[in-house]
Parts: structure tokens; sequence; C-alpha cells
């Protein structure tokens, strides 16, 4: 499940690059929100609308004024927000770890087998994220709006001379990858609940996304998203023991790194990145 | 003859569908300067990125000597005696115009893995840079941020940072554009003095300049060579003027 | 040259006061200082890559915890470890890494780099969090701390806190003046011409990824021996000690003093911890002044401490 949020959060960082890590801020936010109006349908538009706003303040106040600096202030920034939001989460919402119900529409599950069986809201995930993945490739390669969006990453004054208002078009930019992050992290409330640090797992993940799919590439973005949710699922299926210590599952959480190991040995640019002369 | 320094055999370089190189074959001799003229777009700069190793060739082969270094990295084909100088000013700006050179210079101590004495303190490299400077008439702009210099000063940086690695071939990179009179003819005498003992592959829009150097003479257009061989032949060559120089005469380019 | 004599005065009579801290301050102060002394070398090492090479690195804790848990594994249960041996473990350990590390990630640049640096960290501290490898989310406590020999002779006893203050001191003095050697020679000269244009100078001959590797190996090396010295300093290593909180301080530590000055980080890394101290005494959610602080430096200071006083003076000459 987590690569199928990993491939938003992959595609949303080809569109904007640094500022994954507000993302997951606003994943967690959003649904803080959302568990205060009590129905998780209800939630969901709500914390859509909250998440967007937000995305517009913080680029309004802090992110516009980096595009043009160094990574290393935009790195910076973006921890200085993270300190912010965690201890604002701490302040509003305490440190317990909160359960989410999963929605009665989606509860049940489907026998696979006698013994075996896939819960419905697992594959309503899939099914949501597949589709939300889609969009996203539609939007960013066939509409004119994408095509605005692809111009200003590759060249932003040129564009401007077109006669675009790029800080407006980053602005929505930014404010839909919050939304995206949020629904997203609302989404995922009902399977791993919600958590101070929930945010830091899959952000990292999404990271190892982008540096295996290539920046830039919506392509790799999917196919990276796919390889790790593989490797993720290999590693904490097999079992393997090397030399009389169990290497597998026990350390299944590393095998995404190794897969991005490889994969920058192999083409450091990433699979579907372009090499740089 | 002279001892050809580097030959190139059908080299080309396509970018998607465009042919930018297209099967050159040409060489450079110790003691000559091998000029390279040719319209905006011919593949020109194209050549000399792919000579200097700063692009992968897509075919064809270039020799340094009996050396093949086809495809190697910037740096190996650097180290074998290259030096190379760029037709968009390429140093580093924050630092002084001695240190640019001293730089350049220290690329020839080997892998220097050396952490506690000074740079300063390793005479070869200073040396090689100051004499470099001299060179070109910088000596008394030395001291300077190169980003504190004119325009045309930085272009004489970049030469100096080429002579500085005292490379036996100098692959120049329209080296006078952008420089005044007094500057282009000092560069110009220089380049004829230099090339008594290198091999010099010039690109020049200046054609004084280059009907002055030139001992050898390939016009190119496309990405090929349309003519190639002594000055006054290419010159007279109708093809030449045909496609390259229209109605014009030569001389009067610039 | 009176210029600088002045400098090598101000340096003299720091490394004095240094020396005499322990002689007028309490204990808790004292090992304040030890903890900032620490924190200076960590910050400076990660100024070699960030300042100097132009290698912003958000995984430079890697080397940090993995140099502590080096100690921790090296200590028997109820029992010293040597000093010696163990620091030479720790520091090799590190510089070990960095150097595997480095030569994945330097493959990399920009955006991609930073991203691939957290993600190695992370893999690290998910593999000391997630496993039984080395006590778990809990970590390790070093009961007893190392003890030193030279030739059956004691020259300190880590047990005395104004000895461990001496020892952090000296690692400190030897680290700075290492790197202010190294900024000028030739191999610190080669590092900024790869700062400042890493193309021009492979067309010069230079193998850079050779010297920006042996460069992430020298500051993972020395992020180690920091490393090294809070785990003997707290007595205990845990996770977050290779967590990205702590490369992410770093990097404000390195940023808050001024980036690629010789004495940056110490200024950076003494300010924000004496700003940690003051806010964590005002309220408990010191974290979110913390960030307000920090979203500030990116935002209004670009070039640190230090370069709120180039300005000041440059202003102070215009106004003159």
């Amino acid at each position: 499940m987590a690569s199928w949020l990993t491939l938003i959060f992959g595609i949303m960082g080809v569109i904007n690059r640094a500022h994954g890590s507000v993302y997951m801020i606003g994943a967690y936010l959003a649904w803080s929100l959302a568990q205060h109006l009590g129905s998780f349908w209800l939630a969901i538009p709500a914390g859509l609308a909250l998440s967007v706003a937000l995305g517009f303040v913080l680029e309004w106040l802090f992110i516009k004024r980096l595009y043009q600096r160094d990574h290393l202030y935009q790195v910076l920034l973006t921890y200085g927000l993270i300190l912010i939001f965690e201890e604002l989460r701490s302040i509003l919402w305490g440190d317990d770890v909160h359960g989410v119900a999963v929605p009665a529409l989606l509860a049940g599950s489907i026998p696979l087998t006698d013994t075996l069986s896939y819960p419905v809201y697992r594959l309503w995930i899939s099914a949501v994220c597949v589709a939300l993945a889609v969009g996203l490739y539609l939007l960013i390669q066939r509409t004119r709006l994408g095509m605005m969006i692809r111009a200003g990453a590759a060249n932003r004054e040129m564009t401007q001379s077109l006669g675009i208002n790029i800080g407006w078009l980053y602005r929505w930019v930014f404010a839909l990858g919050v939304a995206m992050a949020a629904f997203a992290g609302m989404i995922a409330a009902p399977v791993s609940s919600v958590f101070p640090g929930m945010g830091n797992q899959v952000l990292i993940v999404c990271f190892v996304v982008v540096v295996i799919g290539g920046i830039g590439s919506v392509k790799g973005a999917l196919v990276a998203a796919l390889l790790i949710g593989l490797a993720d699922t290999f590693g904490k299926v097999v079992e393997l023991e090397i030399a009389g210590i169990r290497v597998l599952p026990e350390l299944a959480g590393m095998s995404i790194y190794l897969l991005m190991a490889a994969v920058l040995l192999w083409r450091p640019e990433g699979i579907f990145g372009r090499r740089l002369a | 003859m002279a001892e050809v320094v580097l030959s190139t055999e059908r080299l080309s370089r396509r970018f998607g569908g465009l042919v930018a190189v297209d099967e050159v074959s040409i060489e450079c001799r110790h003691g000559e300067v091998h000029a390279l003229i040719g319209p905006n777009g011919a593949g020109k700069s194209t050549l000399i990125n792919l000579l200097s190793g700063d692009l992968k060739p897509s075919g064809g082969t270039v020799r340094l000597r009996e050396r093949e270094v086809t495809g190697l990295p910037a740096h190996r084909i650097s180290r074998l005696g290259v030096g190379r100088s760029y037709q968009k000013t390429n140093v580093f700006l924050p630092f002084t115009a001695f240190e640019n050179c001293r730089l350049a210079a220290q690329s020839r101590m080997g892998t220097s893995l050396r952490f506690l004495r000074p740079a300063q303190a390793y005479r070869a490299p200073c040396e090689a840079a100051e004499r470099a400077l001299a060179q070109v008439g910088l000596a008394a702009r030395a001291h300077w941020p190169v980003a504190a210099l004119s325009h045309g000063e930085q272009r004489q940086v970049e030469i100096a940072m080429a002579l500085a690695t005292d490379p036996q071939l100098l692959l120049l990179d329209e080296p006078l554009a952008g420089m005044g009179a007094e500057e282009s003819a000092r560069i110009v005498s220089l380049l004829r003095a230099l090339a008594a003992d290198h091999a010099i592959l010039l690109v020049e829009h200046d054609m004084e300049a280059v009907f002055a150097l030139a001992d050898r003479l390939t016009v190119m257009v496309n990405g090929a060579v349309l003519e190639s061989g002594a000055p006054a032949a290419v010159r007279a060559s109708p093809a030449v003027k045909a496609a390259y120089l229209g109605d014009d005469d030569v001389d009067s380019g610039k | 040259m009176s210029a600088r004599l002045a400098a090598m005065l101000l340096v003299l009579s720091a490394i004095a006061v240094l020396i005499a801290l322990p002689f007028v301050l309490e204990k808790f102060y004292v090992q304040f200082a030890t903890k900032v002394l620490v924190m200076a070398i960590f910050a400076a090492s990660l100024n070699l890559l960030v300042g100097y090479t132009g290698l912003v690195s958000l995984g430079h804790a890697a080397f940090f915890g993995v140099a502590g848990y080096l100690l921790a594994l090296a200590t028997p249960a109820y029992d010293a470890a040597e000093f010696w041996s163990s620091l030479a473990l720790a520091v090799g350990g590190a510089a070990l890494l960095a150097l595997a590390i480095g030569a994945l990630v330097l493959r990399t640049s920009g955006i991609y780099f930073i991203m691939a640096t957290l993600a190695f960290a992370q893999m690290l501290y998910f593999l000391f969090h997630d496993t039984s490898l080395a006590g778990g989310s809990d970590g390790i406590y070093i009961y007893v701390r190392p003890v030193a020999q030279l030739g059956g002779w004691q020259p300190f006893d880590l047990e005395n806190f104004v000895h461990l203050y001496f020892l952090v001191l000296a690692a400190f003095v030897l680290v700075l003046g290492f790197l202010r050697l190294l900024v000028d020679s030739p191999f610190g000269r080669t590092l900024a011409g790869i700062r400042v244009n890493e193309h021009r100078m492979r067309a010069l001959g230079f193998a850079t990824f050779r010297y920006k590797l042996v460069c992430f190996a020298v500051a993972g090396a020395l992020a180690g021996l920091a490393g090294y010295l809070s785990a003997l300093q707290f007595g205990v290593v845990n996770p977050d000690m290779l967590g990205w909180h702590l490369s992410g301080s770093a990097l404000m530590m390195v940023i808050l003093g001024g980036l690629g000055t010789w004495l940056g980080p110490v200024l950076g890394a003494a300010s924000m911890m004496l700003l940690e101290l003051g806010l964590q005494s005002v309220t408990k959610h010191w974290q979110l002044l913390m960030g307000a602080a920090i979203v500030t430096v990116a935002l209004a200071l670009p070039r640190g401490l230090a370069g709120l006083w180039v300005w000041r003076a440059a202003r102070g000459q215009n106004d003159g």
C-alpha cells in the first residue's frame, strides 16, 4: 500500500522538487483537522480545502522567496517548518497514537482462500491511488496547464516572457501538492493509524522513489514506485538466512535502500532521468 | 613532416536527429596552427568539445599521438597534454587570476592528496601560473579577482589557464572573441610564438587573425569538412567561396 | 601582516579562555561547554562538505551516530573499552562507511545528492531502530567509560568531567587546526575549485570524483570523532544520533555561523545550543521557536552570522 502513496508523492515531486517534506506536514495537519469533523467522508473535502489554503499561505509566505536560491536554503527552510509543525501538532493534538475507523462502506474483506482474505479498504486505496496517478500523469503530460508547469520547470524566465504568470502557477502547483499529500495522509490513516513521525517514513521512501525513478520523469516515478513495492514486499515475505543469521525478513526495511544503491551504481541519474553530458 | 599530435577519423556526434559533427577527419601537427572556420552552427565548438572529452562522440575515433583516446573523460584527456579554452568564458570568477592559473598548473602535480602545507609553498605551480599570466600580458592583474576584470581580460585568463597546464596540444575556441584590438594583437603574436613548439587547433571568426596564424585551414559547414589544406588553396577553392564566403572576399570578414 | 598577528592573538586568547573555563564554571556549564565543543567539531566536519566543497549533505549524522555505536558495541557489558583502539575503530569505521556511501551518493548531484544522502542515513537509522542488532529504539548504554593507557600510565580519567572536557578541547583544537591547514593546501584549493566550477576542474585535468570522495571520507571521519566523543560524554547511544534532525541541526549551525568560513561552524554551534538552552528554559514547546529561528535564518540570513558581520563592515565603509 505504501508504494501507491509514494507513487503520488513521486509524481508531485516531479513538479515541485524541494518541498516534499512540507507535503508530509500537510498530510498530518489535514488528517488531524479531519478527525474533528467526525465523518471520514466529510473530513476528506474539508481537509482538502484546508490544505489547499495552507499550501497557498506557505508558498506565499516562504517558498516563493527561495525558488532562485540554493537548494541548501530550501532544505533549511523545510527543516524549520517541520520543527514548527511537529511542535504545533504536539500542542494541538498531543503525542498519542490515534486509530481511525475504516468507513463502514468499505469495511468488509474479500475472501481469497479459506484462511486468507483481503480488506476492501486496501483495494479501494489502491484504486484511488492508481486513478490519481493516471489523472496527474494526464494533467502534466496532456493539458495546457501541465505544459505550462513543465515549461516553468525547464526555463522560468522564458516561460514568464511568454506571458505566463509563473508566480501564480507555482502557487497553485504547490497548493495542489500539499493537498495531494494531505489526501494521501487521510486515506492512509485508517490502515496505518496516525502517529507522530508517520510523515517522515513516507517522505524518505518518496525520496528514494524520486532518486530511483529520476527527477522530472513521471514514468520514472511509476516504475520506481512499483519496484519499491515489490522489493519491500519481497523483503517481508521471503525468509533468508546467511551464515545462521536471519537476514530476511529482519532487514526488510533495508531492501528499498539496497535497490537505490544498485540503481545509483547502474544509472546515477535514475532509471528514466536525463543523462547529464 | 612534423609529428602528428592529434588526429581524428570520421568523428561524429549526433544530438537526437541533428548531426552536429559529421564524419570529420582532421590532423594537428607539432609546430602548426590549424585553424577551423565556418559559419555559426557549423559544429566547430562541438568538435572541440569532442576532442577535449567534454562530449562523448557518437562515432569515429580520436588519437593523441599513437594513443586512441576516443570517449575518455575530460580530465584524462587533459592530463595527456591537452589544454583548452572555452568560447564562453569558463573560469573561477571569485578567485584571483593567479589562483585560476595556479589551480590549472596544480592539476599536473598528480592526484594531490596534500592536506597540510599551503598551496603557495609548492613552487612549480606558482611559477607556471606567473609565467602563463606574463605570457598573456596580465601580470599586473595577477592578484585581482577575475570577477573584477574586464571581459577582454577574463578572456586572457581563459587562455592563461590553458597555458599553465603546459600542454602539447592547445584547443582554442574563439580566443579573441571580446578582446580589444591591442589585446588581440598581443594574443596573435603569442600564439605565433607558441606555435613553434605546440600543436594548436584554433577556432576563430577573426579572419585577419586566422590568415595571420594558420598553417593549415579547415572549413566546416553543417557539421562536415568542406575543404581542408593550405590557407591560400582553401581561400581559392570555389566550393568555399560559394558555400561559406558568398561574394565577399575572405579578407574583409571580421 | 598586523591583521594576521591580531587574528592569531585572538585565536590564542580564545584557546586560553577555553582552557580556563573549567576552573571558573560549575559542573553543569563545563558539561554544556563539552557538548558545544563536540557539536562544533561535528558542524566543522559538515562545513568541509557544504561550505568548502559545495556538497549539501542531509545525512551527515550517519557517521556521527555509527561511530557512537561502534564505541558502544566495542564496550564489554560491565567493563571498560580500551580508549585508543576504540577511538581508532570508531573513526576508522565512520571513514570507511563514508567511503562506501560516498562512492554511491557522489554519483549524483544537486537536489538528488541531498535526497540520496538523507535516504542512506535513514537506512542506517532504520537498521539500528528496527532490528535487535544494537538495542533497537532504546539504544545501548555504556556503563563504563573507556580507559586510556599509555604504557601502564593513565593520562586521563574519562569518568572525570574536567578531564573529559580537556580531551574534547584537545580534539577540537586539533580538528580546527587541521581544517585551517587543509583549506589553504593544494587539496583544499581543489575542493574550492570544485565548489565554484566543477566542470572547469575536470577540463583542467582534475579527477573531481576522487577528490570529492576523499573529502566525503575525511568529513565522515571527523564526524565520527565527534560522535565518539558524544557517546563518551553521555554514556548512551540511540538511533536519534543518526537521525535527520541532527543532520538538519548541524546544517543550521553551519549556515548560521557562515558557510565556508573557518570559525563559522563553531560560532553557529555555540549560538544554536545556547539558543536551545535558553528556549528550553522558557517553554516546553521550544522547538516551535527554534523552528521559527531556523526559518528566519533561511529567509533572511543567507550568509549566516559571519555574513552579517561582513555586511555591517561594508555598510560602515560606505557610511564613512
